[in-house]
């Protein structure tokens, strides 16, 4: 303990470096990891059905069998996000549909404002697995929606489910919400309302 | 042996005490860091205290009556922000700078300088979360977990600042671990082998790892918040193809291993002192260390328990359940080896055994709580009630707090060369262990009888209880004072320390004289 070390750091410096390099390396993969969560989740929602994800594009409406055996509950539910003033529901509540059969359900929108605004809906199924065996044919979900000031509409939705769904599902619970596009709206949606504009 | 340090002036890096505010500024000295982590970690104790005694205050009646529900908020939010992130992680670092190097036979930490910036922002970072609560809107109100869209859509303009204050804390977290990691690798003394490494060095070792693997998805998720809210992305908004629910997932990915960050310290602190007061050798050594490694590799696995009200399927609910359970072999492993080290041993109470001791009791209980909360049909009930604010609350203050406490009276005599006094710390402990067990124990009731947490008002049925519980608050915040007071008087003076105060004490940090010469080890000491 009395000598006199010339080397108080027993590592060579360039020892600490490899390490802190390697440490770092990590660091920044980890950040990296980060954000590569979102669209890791993304594909695992969408193989899974986790989270109530469903596929929100057109389905094929391919030729398919019916099976008439079985018949399934779909119920519909609307809200609106916090702060959107427009009335939004479905013409029914809930309909029976055998696995296969194709059925088309309304939804009511309206705009109450003095503005013409633009809408989005995020649909959500309850079960999370129903998600993956409901096939929308048409959807007013997959684009957004422009509606006059005062205007209302009856928007349809025309969808199927996989025969090969799951035998203890039931019943299953379609969930809108619709959210207040009007400051994102694409330009050929907002283009709709100048053409309604100088129809007049 | 102190005059050791005189002659290395050559060595540019170890400037000798030069004095002033400038030896505090430009230190690259472990012991003059570690002191400063130490007294930061103490004021942010004492600020985020006050905001707990806000918030005790305005639920000693129900009804509103002291502040109003949007700075009840805040105080809730910057309260969590400063106790994880300003008091116990600083304290941690702070204990790590003064005893790693000591422990394994190093003169300093492997980087001094980086060990000096580390330090030096912090008070930036908390200086920027504090100034944001007299902005106008106010401060962060969205719970120190800042889940989205309450910090994006609803959040007041000043979270801006909240996310740069984050992004500071963990680039000074990142730096204190690769600082860790790098010291222990690198500077142990010749014949330190990894197994033979005091358990507090191997503690802080894996949650260095723990650090630098979750930290930087916190500094990602901060700025996912700071871009949908800023800069129109969708990170978390489903309006325009995001998920709230995403943002849950990556938080708690961080989360989980961050609440380990907050604990394993504290195992390797008490694994340091029970064998010192019961004079027997630590029972189960290696399987100290397993153990750790265990529940730290666990941690990265058990995340969504926190989201079971989410509306997971039922298969990710029983796999995240059992996981959680499965952390309790570990963490028993660790109970049963201080109990087997007290068995028999020859057991004196000061107080740091006493901290100590009530830290494996009342740690314990948070552990069975959160065991409860784990089994996912009856988290339902328990889900943001104040079941769940009283079980964190015995894992981190009668945890990890109580911890960092023991620690501090344990090495106080080797940081300062004083004795501290003895009465006023049992004050000091008795003061706190009551009033922590009125203040948390009664929330276990409150919340299975549904009192909602992060609430300014409550219904009438709850304000006895809540009348107990601050009743307790008030007299653990005072009772920290006693701490305050114990610590400058053992600064200042009292009963010379021996190198060694502990008779049963072992480790290198006791071969050096009390207190602790300004350089140690400069020529590394041989282990046997």
């Amino acid at each position: 303990m009395t000598t006199n070390s010339p080397t108080p750091n027993p590592a060579p410096r360039a020892d600490n470096a490899r390490v802190v390099r390697r440490l770092l390396f990590v660091v920044v993969g980890m950040f990296g990891f980060g954000f590569a969560l979102v669209p890791l989740y993304e594909v695992f929602c969408d193989i899974t059905g986790f989270n109530g994800r469903t596929k929100n594009e057109q389905a094929a409406a391919n030729v398919r069998s019916v099976d008439t055996s079985r018949t399934i509950n779909v119920q519909f539910i609307t809200r609106v996000n916090k702060g959107m003033p427009w009335g939004f529901e479905p013409e029914v509540k809930s309909v029976r549909v055998h696995p296969g059969e194709t059925k088309v359900v309304n939804f009511l929108a309206s705009n109450p404002t003095g503005q013409n605004m633009v809408a989005q809906a995020i649909p959500s199924v309850a079960p999370g697995e129903a998600g993956l065996y409901l096939n929308k044919t048409e959807c007013f979900c997959f684009n957004q929606q422009p509606l006059a000031a005062g205007a209302d509409t009856k928007m349809p939705m025309q969808f199927y489910l996989d025969p090969d769904i799951p035998d203890h599902i039931h019943t299953l619970t379609l969930s809108y919400t619709m959210y207040d596009m009007t400051a994102n709206a694409q330009p050929d949606v907002l283009a709709s309302f100048d053409a309604a504009t100088s129809a007049d | 042996m102190s005059t050791v340090a005189g002659e290395m002036d050559h060595h540019d890096h170890h400037h000798h005490a030069p004095s002033g505010i400038t030896r505090w500024l430009f230190t690259t000295n472990h012991k003059d860091i570690g002191s400063m982590y130490l007294w930061f970690s103490f004021i942010m104790f004492l600020v985020g205290g006050s905001m707990a005694m806000v918030i005790r205050a305005e639920l000693f009646q129900p009804g509103l009556q002291l502040v109003d529900p949007h700075f009840f908020n805040q105080m809730t939010t910057v309260h969590g922000l400063i106790m994880v992130f300003g008091a116990v992680m600083p304290a941690f670092t702070g204990l790590a700078n003064w005893m790693v190097p000591m422990m394994i036979g190093a003169p300093d930490m492997a980087l001094p300088r980086m060990n000096n910036w580390s330090f030096w922002i912090l008070p930036f970072a908390f200086a920027i979360l504090l100034a944001s609560l007299f902005m106008e809107g106010g401060g962060p109100a969205f719970g120190w977990t800042f889940y989205a869209p309450l910090s994006t859509t609803y959040s007041s303009d000043s979270t801006a600042l909240f996310v740069f204050s984050v992004h500071i804390m963990g680039i000074s977290s990142i730096m204190g671990a690769i600082n860790v990691i790098v010291t222990i690798m690198n500077m142990r003394a010749p014949g330190m082998t990894y197994m033979k490494m005091p358990l507090f060095v191997w503690t802080w070792f894996i949650t260095a790892f723990l650090l630098i693997a979750v930290m930087p998805v916190l500094a990602g998720a901060v700025t996912m918040v700071l871009t949908d809210k800023y800069f129109s992305t969708s990170f978390f908004d489903a309006a325009g193809g995001g998920d709230p629910v995403l943002f849950q997932h990556i938080f708690w990915f961080f989360g989980h291993p961050e609440v380990y960050i907050m604990i394993l310290p504290s195992f390797g602190i008490v694994s340091a002192i029970i064998p010192a007061f019961s004079r027997k050798k630590l029972f189960g050594y290696s399987s100290m260390v397993y153990a750790t490694a265990a529940i730290a590799g666990l941690s990265f696995l058990v995340w969504a328990h926190h989201m079971f009200t989410t509306g997971m399927p039922v298969a990710a609910e029983i796999f995240f359940m059992y996981a959680t359970m499965l952390i309790s072999v570990p963490t028993g492993v660790k109970v049963f080896n201080w109990v087997a080290t007290m068995w028999r041993g020859s057991i004196s109470f000061e107080t740091p055994m006493l901290f100590a001791l009530a830290f494996v009791i009342l740690f314990t209980i948070g552990g069975f709580s959160g065991l409860m909360l784990a089994i996912t049909p009856v988290d339902f009930q328990y889900h943001d009630t104040y079941f769940v604010v009283a079980h964190f609350h015995y894992v981190l203050v009668s945890g990890a707090i109580f911890s960092i406490m023991a620690a501090a009276y344990y090495w106080l005599p080797k940081w300062t060369g004083h004795m501290y006094d003895e009465t006023l710390a049992k004050w000091h402990f008795w003061c706190s262990l009551i009033s922590v067990n009125v203040l948390f124990f009664p929330m276990h009731f409150a919340g299975l009888a549904g009192m909602p947490r992060r609430i300014p008002d409550y219904s009438l049925q709850f304000a006895d209880i809540n009348q107990i519980v601050s009743i307790g608050g008030f007299a653990f915040g005072l009772s920290q004072l006693i701490f305050l007071a114990v610590v400058i008087k053992c600064v200042r003076g009292g009963e010379k320390a021996p190198a060694k105060p502990w008779d049963g004490a072992e480790g290198l940090e006791w071969t050096v004289p009390s207190p602790a010469p300004y350089h140690t080890f400069e020529t590394p000491p041989e282990v046997k």
